[in-house]
């Protein structure tokens, strides 16, 4: 049976993974190698890369640190922050990434998608996407962009299920709400999008104990969920989570 | 000289890459007398089946790769290099395959509330067929695909999704061909990997 997937995501900036809290107090957590490493052995399914001086200073991606995970580890990997064309998107995929992750570009270019999925095949482009609770579309939701500073206005659950019909082989719905503060995902906007769309759905955004991973499969239909504060600061494992998962009735792959 | 096969169907830069890891130096070519004179040949695909089995033909390497496949030499076929061995795939309207595995590919079916594609780490279990596969019955590989490989004679793992039960590998002596991506799989893959490494030229 497919198990639901447990994803760290690590942040980079300036080759150094970090964390903070609504873009505050980003802390030095390590090299994005050796973490990478920690992690796949310690039982990760896949790992996600975000290179925030790439998408915030609009520099080029660090390809090297992609190799060098590419090199080190043997699970899939997805690399975003940053990515402005389909030529990045190549380089990425031939550095090792399984997967690149666009956001940002894809609300202002959302053809991207499709020439990203023509290219590479829709299995290798993520459309992360993050959401707010809003009063002012259908759902509830609406995208935000440029870390959570721009308010679109497009409604999240449209935005998602046009990028799957534009080839989008997989969503990351990062709740802006739950971000960074490990009290749970956003449950209702990640059920709304699991169901609205047929590609597979990654919940992100306020993972803080193993039990979050257990509703978030259970209650909101999520295929896979990320994990950052609550592994990066050593107050939970991999196993931790995935003990409480398997306990919890959810398919999770427990050998590794 | 262990050969990947590079027909523009996709990534090869993880197959190297795990092979790497195990101390083993791959040559990645599309040259049909380089795959001609490898002791052992890997045929790696993502992608969709029709625009792999157009490359192979404009970079005439059908006759390479059937003979790798045929001859007595180890030959591992992965994801899509697993697919387009059978003899169809449904995928792109219908697509005629090179045909060393007697059998068909099909899509999931939609409406079963399984995702397509498949993506992540699904288990599998071993047919009364399987010699070397027996050893990974039960364990956990990763998967990413929205075609799936029938159970033919040959099949040595099956799995299970979208209410199918499928190919995960099928073994032919030297030749093993998996739906799974070993170079994907953590330890587990490159067991498997080590474990064809091992297989003698018949």
């Amino acid at each position: 049976m497919l198990t639901k997937r447990v994803i760290p995501c690590l942040d980079v900036r300036n080759g150094r993974v970090t964390k903070g809290v609504k873009f505050k107090n980003n802390v030095d957590l390590g090299d994005p190698v050796e973490m990478a490493v920690g992690y796949s052995d310690g039982g990760a399914d896949e790992l996600v890369f975000y290179d925030i001086t790439a998408s915030a200073e609009h520099r080029p991606i660090d390809i090297g640190m992609v190799e060098a995970v590419a090199k080190a580890v043997r699970i899939p990997f997805a690399v975003g922050g940053g990515i402005s064309c389909v030529a990045d998107m190549e380089r990425v995929i031939l550095a090792g990434a399984e997967k690149v992750s666009v956001n940002s570009l894809a609300v202002r270019n959302p053809g991207i998608i499709a020439e990203g999925a023509k290219a590479f095949g829709a299995q290798c482009i993520v459309l992360g996407m993050d959401p707010v609770r809003s009063g002012k579309t259908p759902s509830g939701y609406e995208i935000t962009t440029r870390g959570f500073r721009e308010f679109t206005g497009m409604d999240a659950v449209e935005w998602a299920k046009r990028a799957a019909d534009l080839g989008a082989g997989e969503i990351v719905v990062n709740s802006v709400d739950a971000d960074g503060t490990r009290e749970g995902f956003e449950l209702e906007i990640t059920r709304l999008i699991a169901e609205a769309v047929g590609v597979p759905v990654v919940a992100s955004g306020g993972a803080g104990r193993p039990e979050h991973l257990v509703t978030v499969f259970r209650e909101a239909k999520a295929d896979a969920a990320i994990v950052a504060g609550m592994i990066h600061f050593g107050d939970y494992t991999i196993a931790d989570i995935k003990k409480v998962m398997h306990e919890g009735g959810v398919p999770t792959r427990m050998s590794w | 000289m262990t050969a990947i096969v590079d027909y523009r169907a996709g990534n090869l830069t993880s197959v190297k890459n795990a092979f790497a890891a195990l101390g083993v130096e791959t040559v990645v070519t599309s040259d049909p007398a380089a795959i001609a004179s490898a002791d052992r040949v890997v045929f790696p695909g993502v992608g969709a089946a029709r625009s792999a089995m157009d490359n192979l033909r404009n970079l005439g390497l059908v006759e390479a790769v059937k003979a790798a496949a045929t001859d007595g030499r180890p030959f591992l076929g992965i994801c899509l290099g697993m697919q387009i061995l059978f003899d169809r795939s449904e995928e792109d309207g219908g697509v005629d395959c090179l045909g060393i595995v007697r059998g068909s590919v099909r899509r999931f079916p939609d409406g079963t509330g399984d995702k397509i594609p498949q993506i992540g780490w699904n288990d599998v279990s071993r047919t009364e067929r399987g010699e070397c596969a027996a050893d990974f019955s039960g364990r956990e590989f990763y998967f990413v695909h929205s075609y799936y490989a029938e159970v033919v004679p040959e099949t040595s793992l099956v799995t299970e999704y979208a209410g199918v039960k499928f190919t995960a590998m099928v073994e032919r002596g030297p030749l093993w061909a998996c739906q799974f991506h070993p170079e994907k799989s953590g330890r587990v893959g490159l067991d498997l990997l080590r474990a064809w490494l091992d297989v003698q030229r018949r």
